[in-house]
């Protein structure tokens, strides 16, 4: 094996081992739990948030979606911020800090709006050495009741005033931790930095009800029957926080460093964040899934990830894939894919023809081959057993064969999306036969009469 | 011949379900793996043609109980063949998961799932047509005659089914492997007939006349009378104490409690077909000490299945290749043993011809032979009823219609395939309904 790569990272001047950061939430409720993360091998903490009084909780607090016999789709949960006395939390980190100087130990932080009382409680809290602190303007439910979370993160004024309040006393990084629950992420992002925020953490949960239980009809989850809104995470969310992440990295005004959340469950996801701008990531939702044993898997997918493309610290990729991205207006309408099966590949169960013809575009054909015929043609082998002939994907005497048609497919990419088999649709480049250009520069065309409008093709 | 040797509850963890339910859990794990696909492989191969992803994904999706209605809409028996089919070789062995995954879906569990689950809530799906009128009737309460009986009172024709034995069910009540379907589970099937107001007359034999006599009472009447007895070995010997037919041999184990049941200490059987599997497991589980399967042929030609072998040779049985029976050897009336000769194979599969081996002559020790060679058709029956076509024993029916070569005569099931599966015999069943159903739409309101 090559030299391994560095995956140490420095978020706005807090170091850590690697990337991966517990976010503050379950996984980071005390001492104990950062001790065996860090030891697990997590490179940050950010430590569940903070008051200067602990909060009551409920009971139920948490409920999920699964899908098709897969657990923990999405997530979410009506809990609240540290129940746990300020006191016993800042003995605790202070002696993690201690035992792993190394590691980037940040308190999240929530207080009502009061300049004094942010003041406090940073000088409090910084007063353990902490690397930093985070300011939760995130959480949609429950302490945005009362003035708190998200009810600072949704308005761009209050964010910047109380980012100011924390950098008025700050010793160390001050991270501010936004909400998706927005219309345009990059509002709050810029009112945070205009605030002196050193970096962004994003996205905290998306406001949400996870269900609805059909025999009780009560909400999930519910106290005593009665639910209410919760923050959803989880594997679901990560395209949103993928967008919101870009937004910000893509924004000319916004210069400071990004710690990226939302749905991340193996490295692959944290590379994602990375490449759209994120120089670490927070993991909340996985971890409770499956536990700090997790990282292991993420520290080995992003070495050897590193290791194959070259990459020798992990700055060399951060922020790559955000140029690549920007709006639907400057994309190439003379660009042309279409989709093609490998028929040695094909399984021969038709999910490709369904969606297409009724989901999309109404391109691949299907033809019935006589099965004779397709064992003859593909050297495929019936197998006997007692006299009777049975062959995979074989029934009624034929095989369906399955075939684009590429003069009316369009290459949407949906039945390379949704194909079982891996490698056996892909989509290839073809000649459109129109120049390259963009939306404007077609409509430049048009109206100079220099081209015809473009149709789409013709569909069966 | 004694009675097994094994204690009642060896004897019953013996013929415990070959494949136990699902758990909810499995059910959804496994439901999960069905690709959904489109004009699906699997319903395809079914001969009842269930809609196979249909029902899987209404598992999946917590909807058992409409899970057993697309099932029990396609097969009333959906419940038996979940059990009884052999679905390595018909819906599990077209489903592309084998490609994709090296390993099919658990068709036949997951519908045993379903049915299960619904008959444990008591759950119908189905009521009989608006009367029209119409009266049929149905020789023989097996597979195909409840599957005719089934569809006939979905569409409102009045139906009389006429059994000469003292069950319903046919073979799949009492025929099958005690380990496969119970008794007692394959009965409950029948309800399932009966519920619709079909009337089932038990005990009741039909003969040529008594067949004449239907023809005239009845707008229309389906035969689904099956085969007749084994084929005899043809061999001196044969009337000799502990020579059996397979399936009386199978059918014992389904009529009285198993410890009740007659096995020798050592077992022969004659074939190399499924029932001869199915003789061979049930003479391991009711405790003889050693089981021989004789067969003329090759494993290659054997017409059993491949798994049926596989759990026969799991069971320890053991099987004696192109090897023929030349004598049932006994002392005072008992089997003592069977004289075989090696038998050579010259040319290739069904077609080969099978010569004796010069002095290949040994005996096979054992106190209890099972003959099973195949049941012979009921050419006497057949042959009583004027100008009814009969082709090689077989019945002969337009493959579309059911109808034989009589106006108003209809028929399905072994009767017409020589032998065949439960699944078969319920499509048949369904055909011939479908025919009856347009004949007397063709005779008009009575």
């Amino acid at each position: 094996m090559k030299q391994r790569p560095n995956l140490a990272v420095e978020t706005c001047g807090i170091p850590s081992p690697n990337p991966f950061w517990l976010a503050s939430a379950p996984p980071t409720n005390s001492g104990a739990q950062i001790r065996r993360a860090f030891e697990a091998g997590w490179g940050g903490a950010v430590w569940k948030t903070l008051d200067f009084e602990p909060i009551v909780n409920v009971s139920s607090r948490y409920g999920a979606i699964d899908y098709d016999g897969r657990k923990i789709m999405g997530f979410n949960n009506i809990e609240l911020i540290s129940d746990r006395t300020l006191e016993d939390n800042l003995v605790e980190i202070r002696e993690v800090k201690r035992e792993f100087p190394g590691h980037a130990l940040v308190v999240s932080l929530m207080v009502e709006s009061k300049q004094e009382s942010w003041h406090e409680i940073i000088k409090r809290v910084e007063d353990t050495g902490c690397d930093g602190v985070e300011l939760n303007f995130g959480c949609p439910h429950g302490m945005s009741e009362r003035g708190m979370g998200s009810a600072v993160g949704q308005v761009p004024e209050y964010t910047e005033m109380i980012t100011t309040w924390a950098k008025e006393v700050a010793q160390t990084p001050v991270l501010v931790k936004l909400t998706p629950n927005i219309t345009d992420i990059r509002a709050i992002g810029r009112a945070a930095q205009a605030g002196g925020a050193d970096g962004l953490s994003l996205i905290n949960t998306v406001n949400s009800i996870i269900g609805v239980d059909l025999d009780t009809y009560r909400p999930l989850p519910h106290v005593a029957g009665r639910g209410s809104h919760g923050g959803y995470c989880g594997p679901a969310v990560k395209p949103i926080a993928l967008h919101m992440v870009h937004a910000l990295a893509s924004d000319p005004e916004i210069h400071i460093p990004i710690s990226g959340i939302g749905g991340i469950q193996a490295w692959q996801d944290a590379v994602e964040f990375m490449l759209l701008g994120a120089t670490s990531v927070q993991i909340c939702t996985a971890v409770m899934h499956y536990g700090f044993r997790l990282v292991e898997h993420m520290v080995s997918g992003l070495e050897h990830w590193m290791i194959d493309k070259g990459f020798e610290q992990t700055s060399d990729f951060v922020g790559k894939t955000v140029p690549a991205i920007g709006d639907w207006g400057e994309l190439d309408l003379g660009y042309k894919v279409v989709a093609e099966i490998d028929q040695d590949r094909c399984i021969h169960c038709g999910l490709c023809y369904t969606a297409c013809e009724d989901g999309a575009h109404q391109s691949i054909t299907r033809t019935e081959i006589p099965d004779e015929e397709f064992a003859a043609s593909t050297g495929a082998t019936f197998e006997t057993s007692g006299g009777r002939r049975f062959m995979a994907g074989a029934g009624g005497g034929y095989v369906n064969r399955y075939e684009i048609d590429q003069e009316t497919c369009v290459g949407c990419n949906l039945c390379s999306l949704l194909c079982p088999v891996d490698d056996c649709i892909s989509m290839v480049a073809k000649e459109s036969g129109l120049p390259s250009m963009t939306w404007a520069e077609y409509q430049a065309r048009l109206e100079r009469g220099e081209m015809e409008a473009i149709r789409p093709p013709e569909h069966h | 011949m004694s009675t097994s040797p094994l204690d009642p509850d060896q004897l019953t963890r013996n013929f415990a379900e070959i494949r136990p339910p699902f758990t909810p859990d499995e059910a959804r794990a496994q439901a999960s793996r069905c690709l959904f696909c489109f004009d699906a492989p699997c319903t395809r191969a079914c001969p009842t043609h269930i809609d196979v992803p249909r029902f899987i994904r209404q598992i999946l999706h917590s909807n058992p109980a409409g899970a057993a209605e697309t099932i029990l809409d396609s097969n009333v028996l959906g419940g038996s063949c979940a059990r009884v089919c052999p679905t390595e070789v018909l819906c599990e062995g077209a489903c592309v998961d084998r490609i994709l995954q090296g390993e099919a879906v658990p068709i036949g569990g997951l519908q045993r799932f379903a049915v299960d689950w619904a008959d444990g809530k008591g759950l119908s799906f189905f009521e009989p047509g608006a009367d029209t009128g119409h009266r049929v009737a149905i020789v023989g309460a097996g597979p195909a005659g409840l599957s005719c009986a089934f569809e006939l009172r979905r569409r409102g024709h009045g139906v009389t089914v006429f059994e000469g034995g003292d069950l319903a069910g046919g073979l799949n009540t009492i025929g099958i492997a005690a380990y496969k379907i119970t008794t007692e589970y394959a009965l409950s099937e029948v309800e399932r007939v009966r519920a619709m107001d079909a009337e089932l007359r038990l005990e009741t034999p039909i003969d040529g006349a008594g067949l004449a006599d239907l023809l005239k009472e009845y707008d229309a009447v389906f035969l689904g009378i099956g085969l007749g007895a084994t084929a005899s070995l043809g061999i001196p010997g044969e009337d000799a104490g502990g020579v059996w037919e397979a399936l009386e041999f199978i059918f014992q184990t389904h009529r009285k409690p198993f410890a009740e049941c007659k096995v020798g200490r050592r077992v022969v059987v004659i074939g190399g077909g499924n029932t001869a599997i199915d003789a061979a497991t049930a003479a391991v589980r009711l405790g003889a000490e050693w089981v021989t399967v004789a067969y003329r042929r090759t494993r290659a030609d054997m017409p059993a299945y491949e798994h049926e072998y596989e759990l026969a040779k799991g069971d320890g049985v053991i099987f004696e290749w192109l090897a023929s029976p030349l004598e049932c050897v006994q002392a005072d009336g008992r089997l003592t043993g069977l004289r075989m000769q090696r038998m050579e194979m010259q040319g290739q599969g069904r077609a080969a011809t099978l010569v004796p081996v010069v002095d290949s002559e040994f005996t096979l020790e054992c106190n209890m032979a099972i003959k099973a060679l195949g049941q012979q058709p009921l050419v006497d029956f057949m042959a009583s009823i004027d100008g009814l076509e009969v082709d090689h024993g077989r019945l002969v029916v337009d493959p579309h219609t059911g109808v034989t070569s009589v106006p108003g005569l209809y028929a399905g099931g072994d009767c017409i395939s020589k032998g065949a599966e439960v699944v078969n015999a319920v499509e048949e069943g369904k055909i011939a309904a479908r025919g009856i159903a347009d004949f007397l739409d063709g005779l008009g309101e009575r």
